[in-house]
């Protein structure tokens, strides 16, 4: 195989964006419990939200130092190994990253400082004021990020002259038409991942009889949560799914596994789709159900992948993949919220061992659902950058060489897998000292304000 | 690229350009203790070195990430050729970042594996400043372009020139370094730092006059510029020197402030040297500003909305320095 920079890239940029997307989701999420419990420290007064604050705070910063870092690559990678869409789409994508800069990684910095080491520095007002600020900053950010994302993903508001677009309206190019549906899907994804995290937390010091008084009520109040959320998320996914049939039919038609636009299109469970024989290998399904749900008619006609060429078809087998791991791990969520309020009786959610593991290895869901989630959408993109007027060919670095792009892919993988390894190591630790060892040390003024400075535990 | 009313081109690189000397200045210091880490006599000078730049290192990672993002929005060209063009360079700078920021982190908790965070540190500071160094070499020489791309290869820009400005800014970082911590300590760590300054002083000047003498062979644009008439820019590099000389006085008379903005003021006086070198060329040789400026209604879609936000955004950056006043004692280190 000799080295094509494309497909180094393509990995590349899967790799790196990937591995940042990790952090956000559960930062983002995070940052919104923080502040809801230094909301409630504030209004009653009760040392144990202090308490509790403090524990998943050291966590936050662990984790928003790691998306900090590998965001700053994110920012770079557009220039290196994609100029040429970098010089085109310039003229909007350029304004909207940088007033995220300004109206969100400033805003996160500074209050971030305040949220970590303030206790004590300042009155109890302002410091849930400094978490609520982070968690607003937090939004701001992926409000912009999104917009970016999903202007490729449904382009509006410019023209092309000279091969640069150039904005017409910025309200249209802002809000595009699969805006909402996205920044909606992702702030929900956002929540139910902290919301996993916490509760899988706290499943297991309740196992481990740490604390149990304290991690009992913070299970209760995140299971109303996920109850909520979860049946959301998927009734949002639907409607996210309707939009994408209108703007990107192929699209969906890959994530169905649908080859030949047809009625009665059943709703497969499993299969094997075969891009080369353009078909499918052992299918099972739920007959016109797939129909039903995009159409709302079980006749109802649903396109296929083969209206489009060869070469411009996604790669069907991830993006049909992806899609049904994200829809598990969705039903997953709902059934675990479910269990949840039926276990409510008797607070025999606290004590059922069962429902307890089965919430620990929750915790990796929401991770496992973002990741394929972003899969289907960006893979089922493919080949286009700019949906159906730039290819991911066309918009590669002209100058980049295979080795280039070897050279960096191999130095990436190696600086993550040192640096990361050592943060999720840390963040073990900091996680088994626990909600005790956050009580313990109270004053932080020999603290410098930096975020992993404010976590506890030792490295070892 | 397009005809606007008034021309906002020269605006944005006033923003820019001011927006990069903060971020040398702010980052030059705190990646200068990384450069000085392992020569410190103690771990303890190491704990205070880190301390006095803990608080603020923060927020120079953002300045980063605001001069990329305002880049791309206001002279798009510059950061489609740079970054092709310095890919590898580009690589090691950030692995570099990536390294020094999280030595900082876990260094303080680890105690057996403290000397690989030491060395992570003061190694990725040392390799990011070299990259930027590189940077500004390779900006002198120019890039090989054809139709708005870069089109030269992986490693044009390391040569011998861009070797010695990747030297020249670890020296320069390594004093700014050096006098930051003249002010900021006392006792031990300080005379360590104060005897550190002459050496780096006079490295500094040495590597700069053999940049300026090489530089007009480099580039035959920067020499018809400086050598072809009176000009009143000369006046930049007589500031420089006197700025040198200023750093040596006050080191003599043993000022514990002065030393650290005389060093910032040579920083200033050889940027605005370089910046009038090449003058209105932003992608040299082929590319002036305007023709690498954005779009006349993005330029100015930024600008309102900066306007704006800006005020902002100092205003509660001013309260939480507020919130942290006061000294980071040597005594205050971590556990
Ligand atoms: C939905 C949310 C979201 C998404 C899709 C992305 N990010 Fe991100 N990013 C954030 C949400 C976020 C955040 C929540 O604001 C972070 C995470 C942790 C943090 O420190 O801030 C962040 C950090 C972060 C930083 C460091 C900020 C700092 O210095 O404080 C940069 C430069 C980027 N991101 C850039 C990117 C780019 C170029 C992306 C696209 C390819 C991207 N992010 C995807
Ligand atoms: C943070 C969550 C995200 C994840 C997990 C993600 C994931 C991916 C993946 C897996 C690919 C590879 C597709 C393929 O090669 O077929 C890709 C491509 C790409 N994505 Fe995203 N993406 C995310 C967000 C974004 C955002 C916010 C933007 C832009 C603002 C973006 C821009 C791109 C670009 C430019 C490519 C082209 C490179 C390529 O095709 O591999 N992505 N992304
Ligand atoms: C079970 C019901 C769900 C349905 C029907 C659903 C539907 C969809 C669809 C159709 C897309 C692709 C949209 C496009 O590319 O245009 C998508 C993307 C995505 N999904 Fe889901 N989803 C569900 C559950 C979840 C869950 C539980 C999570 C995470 C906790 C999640 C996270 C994501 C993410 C991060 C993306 C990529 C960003 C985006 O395009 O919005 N989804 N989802």
């Amino acid at each position: 195989m000799d080295l094509d920079p494309l497909v180094l890239s393509r990995i590349q940029f899967a790799f790196v964006v990937s591995f940042h997307a990790i952090f956000p989701v559960f930062t983002i999420g995070l940052a919104s419990y923080i502040a809801l419990i230094y909301g409630l420290a504030f209004k009653t007064n009760n040392p144990k939200w202090e308490r509790l604050g403090a524990f998943w705070t050291q966590v936050f910063a662990v984790v928003f130092g790691m998306g900090v870092v590998s965001g700053i690559v994110m920012s770079f990678q557009f220039g290196t190994n994609w100029s040429n869409f970098a010089l085109a789409t310039s003229n909007f994508l350029g304004p909207i990253l940088s007033y995220e800069v300004v109206t969100a990684f400033f805003l996160e910095a500074a209050f971030l400082g305040v949220l970590l080491f303030g206790r004590g520095k300042v009155p109890n007002g302002v410091h849930f004021f400094a978490a609520l600020m982070v968690s607003i900053g937090t939004f701001i950010s992926s409000f912009w990020i999104l917009s970016a994302n999903s202007w490729m993903q449904t382009p509006a508001g410019v023209e092309v002259r000279d091969g640069f677009y150039h904005v017409v309206d910025w309200s249209a190019a802002i809000f595009n038409d699969s805006f909402w549906y996205r920044f909606t899907h992702m702030g929900l994804a956002s929540f139910l991942t902290g919301g996993f995290v916490v509760a899988g937390v706290s499943a297991w010091f309740i196992l481990e009889k740490r604390d149990t008084e304290l991690h009992r009520k913070a299970l209760s109040m995140t299971l109303w949560l996920l109850l909520i959320i979860a049946p959301l998320q998927v009734f949002v996914g639907d409607l996210h799914g309707l939009n994408t049939l209108k703007h990107q039919p192929t699209k969906v038609a890959a994530m169905e596994g649908n080859w030949e636009t047809q009625t009665n299109v059943p709703l497969l469970l499993f299969a094997i789709p075969d891009q080369e024989a353009q078909k499918n290998h052992f299918e099972v399904g739920i007959p016109s159900m797939a129909s039903m749900i995009l159409t709302h008619e079980w006749d109802g006609e649903v396109p296929g992948v083969k209206e489009m060429p060869r070469e411009l078809q996604p790669n069907v087998p991830i993006v049909f993949w992806s899609f049904r791991v994200m829809v598990a791990m969705g039903m997953l969520m709902v059934l675990f919220a479910v269990t949840g309020l039926i276990l409510r009786r008797k607070k025999a959610y606290a004590r059922n061992r069962w429902f307890l593991q089965g919430l620990r290895l929750m915790s990796l869901a929401p991770f496992l659902a973002v990741l394929s989630g972003w899969f289907v959408t960006e893979v089922g993109r493919a080949p286009y950058l700019v949906y159906g007027q730039m290819t991911q060919a066309e918009a590669l670095t002209p100058s980049l060489t295979g080795g280039m792009a070897l050279f960096s892919l191999i130095g990436y993988i190696t600086v993550y897998a040192c640096v990361f390894a050592a943060g999720a190591y840390y963040l073990t630790r900091v996680i088994r000292a626990g909600t005790e060892a956050a009580e313990q040390h109270d004053d932080n003024k020999h603290r410098a304000k930096r975020p992993l400075s404010a976590a506890e535990a030792d490295f070892d | 690229m397009s005809e606007p009313i008034f021309d906002l081109t020269y605006v944005w690189a006033a923003i820019i350009a001011f927006g990069v000397i903060m971020y040398v200045l702010m980052d030059g210091f705190d990646l200068g203790q990384g450069i000085l880490f392992m020569l410190a006599p103690s771990e303890q000078d190491r704990d205070i070195m880190m301390n006095s730049v803990a608080p603020v290192w923060d927020g120079n990672e953002t300045w980063l990430v605001l001069g990329g993002a305002g880049l791309l929005a206001a002279f798009p060209l510059v950061y489609s050729i740079f970054l092709p063009a310095l890919y590898i360079g580009v690589f090691l700078l950030l692995a570099g970042l990536i390294f020094r920021g999280v030595a900082f982190e876990f260094r303080f908790k680890a105690h057996s594996s403290r000397y690989l965070w030491n060395w992570a540190f003061a190694i990725g500071s040392t390799v990011a400043s070299f990259a930027q160094g590189a940077v500004v070499g390779a900006y002198i020489q120019g890039f090989e372009t054809e139709n708005m791309r870069y089109v030269g290869g992986a490693l044009d820009w390391l040569t011998p020139f861009t070797v010695l400005t990747g030297l020249g800014l670890i020296a320069g970082y390594a004093l700014l370094g050096a006098t930051w911590l003249v002010m900021k300590s006392e006792g031990s760590t300080q005379q360590w730092a104060y005897r550190l300054v002459k050496p780096l002083l006079a490295a500094v000047l040495l590597i700069f006059a053999l940049i300026s003498v090489w530089t007009p062979f480099v580039d035959p644009f920067v020499a018809e510029r400086w050598f072809s008439h009176i000009t009143p820019i000369w006046l930049l590099p007589i500031l420089a020197l006197a700025c040198a000389f200023w750093i040596y006085r006050s080191i003599q008379a043993k000022r514990e402030g002065t030393p650290f903005i005389a060093t910032m003021g040579m920083f200033i006086f050889t940027y605005l040297g370089l910046l009038a070198s090449k003058w209105p060329y932003v992608v040299p040789p082929n590319y002036t500003l305007s023709q690498a400026a954005s779009a006349h209604e993005s330029q100015l879609f930024l600008l309102l909305g900066l306007l704006f936000v800006i005020p902002i955004v100092l205003v509660y950056t001013a309260w939480t320095y507020w919130v942290f006043r006061g000294k980071v004692k040597a005594d205050q280190g971590y556990h």
